[in-house]
């Protein structure tokens, strides 16, 4: 019962929390609301699992996962460095794509997707790493 | 448009965050991190010259201009407060290359050493109060981390209470912020200042003004605020300890003189009186307690808290010579300090203890250690050579001028102690029987050891000898933040 309602839920909740990380330009939500559901979502998966199944499924090494996240971030500024511009200095643009219509880019999204992987590493090693402390 | 500025910071984080990538290869980290502290060292001397021979440096992040983006302000006294910082990162670095184990070495050891540089770089540059704030926090996460890592029963029992006197500091420093910003309605330094200047509301501004000193006294180790140092920078390793026993208080220091320089000068008959008190107090119980102590490390974290006194003595007196006094004596400092802690840490390499009374006769197997600990010793001790010797004269010099006597006679018996109790060091240590036998002795070399210390002693026999132009340079850096209309003209773009 607990499983199979939790592959229902966590899908659910892993497409709300990449709703609220697109969201953040315009709406509530953006890189931190977005990665702790993320997280939630996932810890869901391991508490109705148990650890060893899940790290075989999603085989990721979140020490791994904070560090690119940051790099991401940091990346961002040191782009707009390149340019010639401040270091963090924003852009946007108005792009036609074919399908999607008008979209908003920005380099502020990049930026988010550092924070969201640093909040989902974060918060996922603190969690397994005194879930596997057996001393 | 100067991206420069902002390299000191952004150099150790990126360094910080590839090295937690190959936080198990030992030989990928150290090359990395040492040619890291090399190139910090290097970056920060440009800096310095750049801004001393084109004036103060800006760079508003994202290109928002001040006071509405976050500014990042290169001055002459952040400048030279970033070159302390990569000199005795590197000694330290170097000295923690020998002598940490490789467990704690793998424990992610090198990032947070790092992360540590970005906090403390962060501190000093930025032009913003909140911005100051989450630097601290940068700082003082990775000082946790870095205090209890190696997790021994002392270090965790210790580091418990620094983390709770610090978590609590930043409370009161964020409810300080939130105050500053109920009255002012900004956060920008240089626009408080012009804000602070033109309110007429002297009462509300004191109260903040002194919340202000109550946190970052806490965090720079000023009477009564000092309880927490001796223990906590007891329990790391000498290299960790050298490093904090050098930057850390001064970061606190720094906002001190930052705050009551560029903010809070509208009433230095309250505010500035209030610290000189608490440098005398300071000064005076921090240096008992490393006259009552029988212990290497404990003695230097005594001297710690006496001598941040000295620092904020001459803030106090606020006249330039003072200041300048006090400058230069931030300098000599944080070398001597981080030298010591580091020399503490080959003589525990060497004979086993921290305790003096289980030691004895280290001249006849150590010479070099013994000398060159001595030349330090006395250099902190203030002996007219060595670098001690002039910052601590323009001190006392500047307490006669403004008729301060009772300061002044403070700081002497203070400075007598100091010499009393490094002698005991010397004494203890060095002289007087041998304890150790002669295959022990060499058995234990200190010989590398001493690679990473000797610069700082040479350093600091330097700063004595070269006493003259030094002198004249922390002149003009206290000319420079006695004056807040340079630091505001080049934040805020009025020529």
């Amino acid at each position: 019962m607990l499983k199979t309602t939790t592959t229902i839920v966590a899908f659910i909740i892993l497409a709300f929390s990449v709703f609220l990380f697109f969201a953040g330009h315009n709406n509530p939500g953006g890189g931190f609301i977005g990665g702790l559901m993320t997280a939630a979502a996932l810890l869901l998966l391991y508490v109705a699992f148990d650890v060893k199944t899940i790290k075989r499924v999603l085989p990721f090494n979140y020490t791994t996962m904070i560090a690119v996240g940051m790099l991401i971030a940091a990346g961002t500024g040191i782009a707009s460095m390149l340019g010639g511009f401040p270091f963090l200095t924003q852009f946007d643009k108005y792009v036609t794509f074919p399908i999607l219509g008008k979209v908003h880019l920005t380099t502020a999204l990049p930026f988010d997707l550092g924070v969201y992987l640093v909040v989902v590493g974060v918060a996922l090693l603190s969690i397994l790493t005194i879930a596997e402390d057996d001393a | 448009m100067n991206n420069i500025v902002i390299l000191p910071i952004l150099l150790p984080l990126i360094v910080g965050v590839v090295l937690l990538l190959f936080a198990k290869n030992l030989k990928v980290q150290r090359v990395i991190s040492g040619v890291t502290a090399f190139a910090l060292l290097g970056l920060s001397l440009y800096i310095a010259h750049i801004v001393y021979y084109d004036g103060i440096h800006t760079l508003a992040l994202g290109n928002w201009q001040a006071p509405f983006g976050i500014v990042l302000v290169a001055d002459l006294l952040a400048a030279l407060m970033v070159i302390l910082t990569s000199i005795v990162g590197l000694a330290c670095l170097f000295f923690a290359f020998q002598t940490l184990s490789e467990e704690r070495q793998k424990g992610y050891f090198y990032p947070f050493y790092f992360f540590l540089l970005t906090g403390v770089n962060g501190a000093f540059l930025t032009g913003d109060l909140f911005n100051l704030f989450v630097f601290f926090e940068v700082m003082l996460i990775s000082s946790y981390i870095l205090i209890v890592h190696g997790g021994t029963k002392y270090q965790l029992r210790e580091s418990l209470k620094y983390v709770l006197i610090n978590i609590f500091a930043s409370g009161l420093f964020i409810v300080g912020v939130a105050y500053i910003y109920g009255v002012t309605g900004t956060l920008n330094m240089a626009d408080l200042s012009v804000k602070v200047a033109e309110l007429e509301q002297q009462g509300i501004l004191n109260v903040i003004a002194i919340l202000f000193l109550i946190v970052f006294g806490m965090k720079g180790a000023l009477f009564p605020l000092y309880f927490w140092l001796p223990k906590s920078y007891y329990g790391p390793p000498a290299a960790i300890a050298a490093l904090f026993g050098g930057l850390l208080t001064k970061v606190g220091i720094y906002a001190i003189f930052r705050t009551f320089t560029l903010i809070f000068y509208h009433d230095p008959g309250f505010t500035h009186n209030i610290i000189l008190f608490l440098a005398g107090a300071t000064m005076f119980f921090g240096v008992l307690g490393a006259v009552s102590q029988f212990d290497f490390k404990r003695i230097l974290s005594f001297h710690i808290i006496s001598q941040v006194g000295y620092m904020v003595m001459g803030l106090g007196i606020f006249t330039p010579l003072a200041i300048a006094g006090a400058i230069y004596y931030i300098a000599h400092h944080i070398i001597v300090k981080a030298a010591l802690f580091l020399f503490a840490g080959a003589t525990q390499k060497v004979t086993g203890t921290t305790d003096l009374k289980k030691m004895g006769g280290l001249l006849k197997t150590h010479p070099y250690l013994g000398w060159l600990f001595f030349i330090a010793a006395i250099s902190l001790a203030g002996i007219p050579p060595l670098s001690g010797f002039f910052s601590k004269f323009a001190l006392l010099l500047a307490g006669i001028q403004e008729g301060r006597y009772f300061i002044v006679v403070v700081a002497l018996v203070v400075g007598l102690l100091t010499l009393f109790s490094m002698m005991k060091i010397f004494i203890y240590a060095f002289w007087g029987e041998q304890k150790l036998t002669d295959e022990e002795a060499k058995k234990r070399p200190v010989g590398k050891l001493l690679l990473p210390i000797a610069p700082l002693v040479l350093l600091s026999i330097a700063l004595g000898l070269a006493a003259e132009p030094i002198f004249q340079f922390s002149l003009v850096v206290a000319e420079q933040i006695l004056d807040p209309s340079i630091y505001i003209n080049s934040v805020l773009n009025k020529e």
